[in-house]
């Protein structure tokens, strides 16, 4: 049986790949998606599709899947949720600018303090230790006077305290408990922080997952992005019911990560790295490569598909890739 | 093909001016190109010695005629030299990197040498980075000033400019050893050939003038430019020589500068494109290779070919699958090339000596010769062919020709079929290959390509015959398969109430090609489960659930219909629907018995299917979307149940007792409570109509069995269109608080926020007509970007792609031979033969990662 599923030797499995994920792009809908609550308009189908081939710094809704350790409970998964959940001043309290009186004021509700289980002694700590000057509290209203109190200085300031961490992992907009298939619970989150995710007591750092491809190449490596590039891929195509056979998905992956980081396809990634000048100058940005390479004395070896093909030869592939030499005599 | 010889590299480099002047057949002197004669002028722009477009004249450098030459370059001696203007930045360069007194490389040894490690295509990151702060030469200790570029082609030197002939003697002066460094290859680019004293003007056939209707003769854009260029020159020139002012010198200098500049690059930014007379941008030599149109991707990546054939596709069922019927009127004018030999001889005269359909067009001597097959020639053809010729012959039944349909979007897109010639004007394809070419017959069109030589024949019948293409490399299941009427007629076939008389049975087997009549199994008559099994091979074993299983998939089902069972090759119970019929026989077939067996089961099933199908005759009528006043009464009960829970919600998130959803604000909570019950509703009208018409109802019938159309469609016709949306939501633009002037302001409820209460059966009203048409914009509108996002996708995917192949190791390496993949696909196995499986293996237990290894 294994012989007879062998692929055969020169079939060109890369245009076969790109043909078999970029054939279905037609039928995908470039409707957003919502999860669950946790962030709307999540790219779906082929804008996310695109996404993932251009190797975008970061996605456009980043989000994480965060599974616990030992104790899956609903409370403790709550708790978890709670405590990682990003929350800044701006969001809990009121500030304002009192530049008369060069102060500042904040205004802290007492309502969403305690949803968020924050006491005003944490956000007295947190703003001590962000501010130099005196502070003075008031009930619910905090008062600053910062010791350099030009201006200036005064709304530098209050924009830093707005954005002032009081509690949770940065970037984690929102966490949301979900219940799995297997029935157990498990967090999703708004906004990805793989590494200090890996920190994170209690949870299961085998399985904590996002959808970032760049961040798991920052924090895991090349082997994780590319895994993550792969299952992302199959992910968007299965979400559409569209049957895609993995092998092309991680043809298209190994080809992204191949030079040890994650590359878009196109002219500022595989596309303008190519071996060939008349290939680069066929696909895009013709006259800048013709330029470069004539400065650079640059020569066109005729190793690939476009080249050959401009010049009129056979193709480096299939059945092309067959020599045979005639013994004379 | 014989091949004579290979190109094996292409360099590329930068024309000195010593080399133009060499190689220029003509220096152009006049700014001018044909005289009163329409004759062309000695040393104007069309010069004889560039090549000659005009028949009857000769080239007079190598004396060829109009297709013989291929032209020759001439060239333009500037009087001042003038900056490259696609080169402006890499002159920057290299003034940037050098010190303008000494002229060597503002780096120290040591920093040379660290140079070293650098990867070539970041030097120039790292040159800018090196010399930005520098304040001194680090040879000769000069203060440097600061150089700037002016877009394209201005540059300055503090807060003077430079003139190009500082920039050229500057660049002159960089050692080649400094320029290797920079990248640079001095032997065939330095960098002051960059800053043009000569003009290279290219051969007359690259810029031909067409000739008007009126006569009047009208030139080539590059003509244009390079007239002016010539005339600049000359003024400038005699200004120079008159002794002019240097400020008018200067002034013309420049305008020579931007005319070289637009004839390089006509939309260079900062510069104002030059035009034509009618205020047309001129098409100049970047404009002629950029771009979909460009040279590049038009004529060098597209090639055009001969021996093809073009016209409106339509169905014939009657066909084999890797046939194509080819209209008459086509089949005389292509032809095949045959060789003579002394096997053939006699065969071929017989098609050289016919004046009628099938003959031959041209013989083709050893000689090289094409001679003409006319009444005339014939006799003659026939007595002189012998072996070494080659018979020109029409297209006959049993040729194999390749069958396109565009957007060529997969490599099934094109297919090897052999020919059938028929009378009419269409091209005729099996409905059966349709899916692979995604084509229909409302009026497609697809080409033909005739294979001219043996080995691509027989690449062709090897790799490319529809027979090899019936499962898709993209997923491993079928692609080619019987589908809508084929699936209705196998069905009908195969239900049990399904019986035929001897008469009936021999009449379906003798369509199918069976020859073989078996006993009858229900009493004297026939089952057609057991005429469909005599075309099951015998080995052939299958348990499937059915489609029209009520059951969930993972309970069982005791109902013996809704199991399909094969078993040796008698289908023992079950009525065929699309996902066996379509998929799951027909590759198993595959895998048991190869393609050719696959392929001849597809054309006898679907022959005894449609044969079926057309005497039990299928179709569809508005009895069969108009329902009684009970049941009509039961979907109304449904709408006045959504009205009332759209308005408890409502009422609910007016008095703030709506439930929240998290994560959303109240508004999107009411939004998304309302979709769930329209939805909810429209889905339940869809039980009721399932309900009351089963399977009589033939719409209903083909969506349950998989042939065509699905529930909904039979919900929109019969019960309601249901919600509009546009962008995932309930329609909501329009008029201030409301969609329609129908609507009081700020109703929120079913009808004014776009839901369609009315079947299509029965009509929508006009406000619902209004609202459906919103929605039906929005996904034409969507269709339309879609192809355009996802064309471009698959343009970048391919050329990133292209070039890996597997290599005789298993492994997949690009063009440059790096590894992409140690095993294709990590298994090594072609998805097309993996039966849509994968198997990898279970990891051992000593490689699992265990708790320690965090």
């Amino acid at each position: 049986m294994k012989g007879k599923t062998k692929v055969d030797i020169g079939e060109a499995v890369g245009i076969v790949a790109a043909q078999s994920i970029g054939e279905p792009g037609t039928q995908m809908t470039m409707r957003t998606f919502h999860y669950a609550g946790v962030a709307e308009q999540v790219p779906t189908g082929l804008p996310r599709l695109i996404e993932l081939v251009d190797a975008r710094k970061e996605p456009k809704k980043p989000f994480m899947d965060i599974y616990l350790a030992q104790d899956a409970s609903e409370a403790a998964a709550r708790e978890v949720a709670q405590s990682i959940e990003c929350t800044k001043l701006n969001s809990i309290a009121q500030i304002e600018e009192n530049f008369l009186e060069k102060k500042i004021e904040v205004t802290v509700d007492q309502k969403e303090l305690d949803l968020m289980r924050l006491s005003m002694d944490d956000v007295k700590k947190a703003l001590k230790a962000a501010t130099s000057g005196s502070l003075e509290a008031n009930g619910n209203v905090i008062t600053i006077k910062p010791s350099a109190s030009s201006l200036r200085n005064i709304r530098r300031l209050t924009n830093k305290l707005r954005i002032l961490h009081l509690k949770g992992v940065e970037r984690i907009r929102r966490a949301l408990l979900l219940k799995g298939k297997d029935g157990k619970y498990f967090i999703r989150t708004d906004g990805s922080n793989l590494a200090a995710m890996l920190k994170q007591p209690k949870v299961d750092t085998q399985r904590v997952y996002t959808n970032d491809v760049k961040e798991v190449e920052r924090v895991l490596g090349i082997e994780a992005a590319r895994t993550c590039l792969v299952r992302e891929i199959k992910q968007v195509l299965d979400l559409q019911g569209l049957t895609v056979d993995v092998r092309h998905c991680m043809l298209l992956a190994d080809a992204m990560t191949m030079d040890g980081e994650v590359k878009s396809i196109g002219r500022h990634g595989l596309s303008g790295e190519k071996a060939g000048v008349l290939a680069r100058a066929a696909f895009e940005e013709t006259i800048k490569h013709l330029i470069k390479a004539s400065t650079g004395g640059e020569e066109d070896r005729l190793i690939g598909v476009t080249e050959n093909i401009i010049v009129g030869q056979t193709v480096p592939i299939g059945t092309g890739l067959v020599r045979l030499k005639m013994k004379l005599g | 093909m014989y091949v004579s010889k290979m190109i094996d590299r292409l360099k590329f480099s930068i024309f000195s001016p010593e080399m133009i002047r060499k190689m220029s057949a003509a220096k152009i002197t006049v700014p001018d190109t044909y005289n009163d004669d329409s004759y062309p002028i000695d040393g104007g722009l069309v010069d004889q010695r560039m090549g000659v477009i005009d028949p009857g004249l000769k080239c007079k450098t190598c004396g060829g005629k109009l297709r013989s030459c291929p032209g020759h370059f001439a060239h333009i001696e500037l009087v001042r030299p003038v900056i490259h203007p696609e080169f402006g930045k890499t002159i920057y360069f290299v003034l940037k990197s050098t010190c303008h007194s000494c002229k060597r490389l503002l780096l120290s040894e040591k920093q040379v040498e660290d140079l070293s490690a650098v990867i070539e295509s970041d030097i120039e990151m790292e040159m800018k980075s090196k010399t930005k702060k520098l304040s001194k030469c680090p040879h000769c200790h000069t203060a440097l000033e600061e150089i700037k570029l002016l877009k394209p082609t201005g540059f300055s030197k503090g807060k003077q400019n430079m003139l190009p002939t500082e920039v050229r003697d500057w660049l002159s002066q960089v050692s080649d050893k400094d320029l290797r460094i920079l990248g640079f290859d001095p032997m065939h680019a330095r960098p002051e050939w960059t800053v043009l004293t000569a003009l290279l003007v290219p051969p007359v056939s690259v810029r031909p003038s067409i000739t008007l209707e009126t006569g009047e003769r009208s030139e080539d854009d590059l003509t244009h430019k390079l007239v002016d260029i010539m005339r600049i020159n000359q003024r400038l020139e005699a200004n120079i020589n008159a002794g002019a002012p240097q400020l008018i010198i200067e002034d013309l200098w420049e305008l020579l500068q931007y005319h070289v500049t637009t004839y390089f690059n006509n939309d260079t930014s900062n510069i104002p494109p030059a035009r034509h007379r009618s205020g047309r941008p001129l098409k100049t030599i970047s404009q002629r290779l950029k771009g979909k149109e460009g040279r590049f991707r038009y004529n060098l990546s597209g090639k055009r070919v001969n021996f093809s054939a073009r016209t409106v596709i339509s169905p014939d069922p009657n066909i084999s699958i890797d046939e194509v019927g080819v209209p008459l009127e086509i089949a005389e004018d292509l032809t095949v090339p045959i060789k003579v030999t002394t096997w053939n001889l006699e065969d071929l005269k017989k098609y050289v000596l016919s004046a009628d359909y099938p003959r031959s067009l041209y013989v083709l001597r050893p000689d090289g010769k094409r001679v003409l097959v006319n009444d005339l020639t014939r006799q003659e053809c026939a007595d002189t062919l012998c072996i070494g010729c080659t018979v020109e012959r029409q297209l006959i039944n049993g040729d194999t020709v390749l069958f396109n349909r565009q957007p060529s979007l997969h490599r099934i897109s094109i297919m090897c079929h052999s020919v059938r010639v028929f009378p009419g004007r269409t091209l005729r394809l099996n409905p059966t290959v349709c899916p692979p070419y995604n084509a229909d017959f409302d009026g497609d069109e697809m080409n033909l390509h005739v294979i001219q030589s043996e080995e691509a024949r027989v690449e062709a019948e090897l790799l490319m015959k529809v027979h090899r293409q019936i499962i898709s490399p993209r997923h491993g299941h079928a692609i080619i398969k019987p589908q809508e009427d084929y699936v209705s007629g196998a069905y009908y076939m195969t239900r049990n109430d399904a019986l035929f008389t001897k008469a009936e049975a021999c009449n379906l087997l003798a369509i199918a090609g069976v020859n073989d009549l078996p006993s009858p199994d229900k009493g004297d008559k026939y089952s057609g489960k057991l005429l469909f099994s005599m075309l099951l091979p015998k080995e052939l074993n299958l348990q499937m659930r059915s489609r029209l299983s009520k059951k969930p998939a993972h309970e069982i089902d005791p109902d013996p219909d809704a199991n399909i069972v094969i078993k040796d090759g008698i289908l023992l119970s079950g009525a065929l629907e699309s996902k066996s019929f379509e998929n799951e026989i027909l590759e198993k077939i595959v895998h048991l018995r190869g393609n050719e067996a696959a392929l001849r089961f597809v054309d006898t099933a679907t022959r005894m299917s449609l044969a079926v199908i057309t005497r039990q005759g299928l179709s569809v009528s508005l009895r069969n979307y108009s329902l009684p006043s009970e049941i009509g009464n039961k979907v109304e009960e449904l709408q006045d149940t959504m009205r009332r829970e759209i308005d408890t919600a409502i009422m609910q998130y007016k008095n703030g007792t709506l439930e929240r959803i998290s994560g959303r604000s109240m508004r999107e909570s009411l939004e998304d409570k309302i979709m769930g019950i329209t939805s909810r509703t429209r889905d339940n009208s869809g039980k009721v109509i399932e309900n009351h018409f089963g399977f009589t109802n033939t719409a209903i019938l083909m969506a349950k069995i998989g042939a065509r159309g699905s529930l909904l469609n039979a919900i929109q016709m019969t019960a309601m269109v249901g919600q509009q949306a546009v962008r995932a939501k309930r329609v909501k633009r329009g008029y201030r608080g409301r969609t329609l002037v129908h609507f009081k302001r700020g109703d929120v409820g079913a009808a004014s926020r776009g839901f369609v209460f009315n079947p299509f059966s029965k009509g929508l009203l006009p406000t619902e007509f209004f609202l459906h048409s919103m929605g039906g914009r929005e996904s034409l509108v969507n269709t339309a970007i879609r192809t355009a996002r996802s064309g471009y996708m698959q343009r970048r995917l391919i050329n990133a792609l292209q070039d890996m192949v597997v290599r005789n190791d298993y492994s997949v390496r690009d063009s440059r031979g790096m590894v992409v993949q140690c095993i294709y696909g990590g298994d090594g196995v072609d998805p097309m033969r993996s039966g849509a499986k994968i198997a990898i293996p279970e990891i051992p237990d000593a490689l699992k990662p265990s708790e320690n290894d965090v």
